[in-house]
């Protein structure tokens, strides 16, 4: 494959991003023999102090350099892309928030390919790459064609790619700013105002040892009083998943997931969840996870260490009693 | 303010096991519940509440076929003003960029204001709506959560980031933004609603009606395509713990206590 790959790398803090070790992963199962530049954007020492850490990685760091990408605006940096990327390139972004908002149009711009989400590849042929999707929260899969003749723009989940952490390069940085800057700083139909950060809720189940975590599996508001009930007799804490809070059930400081709450508690009860990505994306550090779900297909059971197929409603009360009959 | 609601009609997952059928080139459909992607009912619910505060219309549109005219009901029972069924022969086998092309064409009839997209399909990639917005080359945000009008220039949207943090802006307009579930609660439709609406004549617009060339959308215009589902290899997964409700909750207090998971 003669076209360069291009990796887009998150960072903040003058830290890159987990993806970036999983993007050289994924760019080398596209093509073994290639060498991967690694794209960034941002402003001043910080952006620095992620290019320094990324030339041990990737052959090329093409920075660019903003006081305006201080906080990187996808409308903003989407329109410099265009000017300092090739036609026909492949270009790697992870598929997360960020990724999400610049991915799609960035394609269009360069008249390249779309493949969004993809887990895995499969070697390209005549032109096509052979990859692989996950459709209906992870339960089927695809393999899907993408015709990266004319440039591909690729999102990637995270996680699906081992972190290459040979640390094998000695790139070099290429200042790529004023390329990017050619013609004035774009975008300026949306202007980023501030971040607002999360509230905090009365509790803090980033600091848990045991979650119990309810889903959508629970059906309706009334029934959350056994998941009280089975948490009180557990001495446990109470997560959820991402519809719960959407009904308001339960406020959003209880939300696991890449949208919510990062958790690393010893034990995790999974209770009706299906096991989407950005859920189980959420939970860190190896705890010993339980699963609940009447599917036996359901994905959780692939990230669980235990699980049981059953009603969670007739389920819970009946593994309640027994806990408070064995406490005495 | 003329908003318009893109919507999908999808499997709903929660309500149905998605399973492969026999040979592998689709998924089994014959039993599956459908309804409107989970995240276009929140589209929809807030372009009618921007509606009835700033007065202007919802139109509701759909590519597909026949069996899609019930998704685009539904939403105008849920109080949409129009809806707007697009359909082709040639549009079948379209991809994300075919069908934001051909969303273009029907934007492009009208002077819309917004346009609302879900932040992903349950089947699908979030990638409709950013397509869209760079084929119009109107600006874009994804993963809305807040929609707060300014007046008819300029709206300002929050964006959910990771944490539950949100990121702020300004846009102008007229823009494209994909709405992200829990931005509002998505009013209930009853049965006297979707009968009120049961007989309205949905108007179907084709290639032609859009100007469509089509060598540029369906099969023949995509750069990506299905080749087919299957089940991944699963990994050793969980230990399924089976037996009566009675020793399944035996061995379940076994695991607790010694993963100290019961305090
Ligand atoms: C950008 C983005 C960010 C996101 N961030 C997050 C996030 O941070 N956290 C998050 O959780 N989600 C997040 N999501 C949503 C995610 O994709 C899923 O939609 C969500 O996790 C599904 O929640 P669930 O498993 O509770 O519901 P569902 O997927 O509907 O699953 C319900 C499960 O319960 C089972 N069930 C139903 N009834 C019963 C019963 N009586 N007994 C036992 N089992 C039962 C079903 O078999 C099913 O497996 C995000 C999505 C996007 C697009
Ligand atoms: C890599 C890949 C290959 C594919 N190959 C094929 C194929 O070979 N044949 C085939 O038939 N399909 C194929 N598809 C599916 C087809 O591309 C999708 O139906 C289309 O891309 C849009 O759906 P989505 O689920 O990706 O939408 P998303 O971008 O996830 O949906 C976001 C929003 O876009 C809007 N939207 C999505 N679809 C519509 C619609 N039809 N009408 C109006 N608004 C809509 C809705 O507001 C929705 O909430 C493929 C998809 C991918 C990702």
């Amino acid at each position: 494959m003669a076209q360069q790959v291009f990796a887009y790398i998150i960072h903040k803090e003058g830290v890159a991003d987990d993806t970036a070790l999983e993007m050289i992963a994924a760019a080398r199962k596209l093509d073994p023999d290639a060498s991967v530049a690694a794209v960034i954007a941002g402003a001043g020492a910080e952006l620095d102090a992620v290019c320094r850490e990324l030339v041990s990685s990737f052959s090329e760091v093409w920075k660019i350099d903003n006081e305006a990408l201080a906080y990187v605006n996808a409308e903003v940096l989407r329109r410099m892309l265009v000017r300092i990327l090739p036609k026909d390139g492949i270009v790697l972004v992870p598929h997360e928030h960020f990724g999400m908002d610049l991915a799609p149009g960035l394609s269009i711009m360069l008249d390249a390919a779309y493949l969004p989400d993809a887990v895995d590849f499969e070697g390209v042929e005549d032109g096509k790459l052979k990859a692989v999707r996950e459709e209906y929260t992870g339960q089927v899969s695809t393999h899907v064609h993408c015709d990266i003749s004319q440039g591909a723009v690729i999102t990637v989940r995270p996680g699906s790619f081992k972190a290459d952490e040979s640390k094998s390069a000695s790139g070099k940085i290429v200042d790529k700013t004023a390329e990017a800057m050619e013609g004035g700083l774009p975008g300026g139909a949306r202007r980023f105002l501030e971040v607002v950060e999360a509230e905090v809720g009365d509790v803090d189940i980033t600091k848990s040892d045991v979650l119990v975590s309810v889903g959508r599996g629970i059906e309706d508001e009334d029934n959350l009083e056994m998941i009280f009930d089975l948490a009180e007799a557990m001495g446990a804490d109470i997560s959820c998943s991402r519809p719960i809070v959407d009904a308001k059930w339960l406020e959003k400081s209880r939300q696991v997931g890449t949208s919510g709450q990062t958790v690393k508690p010893k034990v995790y009860m999974a209770l009706g969840i299906s096991g989407a990505f950005q859920h189980v994306g959420g939970i860190k550090g190896a705890p010993f996870i339980i699963a609940i779900n009447k599917n036996p297909k359901a994905p959780i059971f692939q990230a669980a260490d235990v699980g049981i197929v059953d009603d969670i409603l007739d389920f819970i009360p009946e593994l309640t009693d027994r806990i408070n009959e064995m406490k005495g | 303010m003329e908003i318009l609601v893109c919507i999908k009609r999808a499997p709903d997952t929660s309500e149905n096991e998605i399973e492969v059928n026999r040979d592998g080139t689709d998924i089994e459909r014959d039993d599956l519940v459908y309804s409107v992607n989970e995240w276009d009912n929140y589209a929809v619910e807030e372009a009618i509440q921007i509606r009835d505060k700033m007065g202007g219309s919802v139109t509701v549109v759909t590519v597909g076929d026949e069996d899609d005219e019930e998704v685009i009901r539904r939403e105008m029972a849920m109080g949409a003003d129009h809806g707007i069924l697009l359909s082709d022969e040639t549009f079948k086998g379209s991809d994300g960029r075919g069908i934001s092309a051909i969303l273009k064409a029907e934007v492009e009839k009208k002077n819309y204001d917004l346009i609302l997209t879900g932040a992903q399909a349950d089947d699908g990639a979030g990638q409709v709506g950013g397509i869209l917005a760079a084929m119009l080359d109107w600006p874009y945000a994804s993963l809305v959560n807040f929609i707060d009008v300014i007046d008819d220039k300029k709206i300002k949207v929050g964006r959910e980031i990771a944490g539950g943090n949100q990121e702020m802006h300004e846009i102008d307009l007229p823009c494209v933004l994909s709405i992200q579930t829990g931005i509002n609660e998505p009013r209930y439709v009853g049965i006297r609603g979707i009968r009120k609406v049961a007989s309205l004549e949905i108007p179907v617009h084709t290639a032609g009606d859009l100007g469509i060339a089509p060598e540029s959308v369906g099969e023949s215009g995509a750069r990506t395509k299905r080749l087919d589902y299957f089940v991944p290899e699963l990994g050793e997964g969980a230990e399924i713990l089976e037996g009566s409700t009675e020793e399944i909750i035996d061995k379940l207090l076994e695991f607790l206590k010694a993963k100290g998971g019961i305090k």
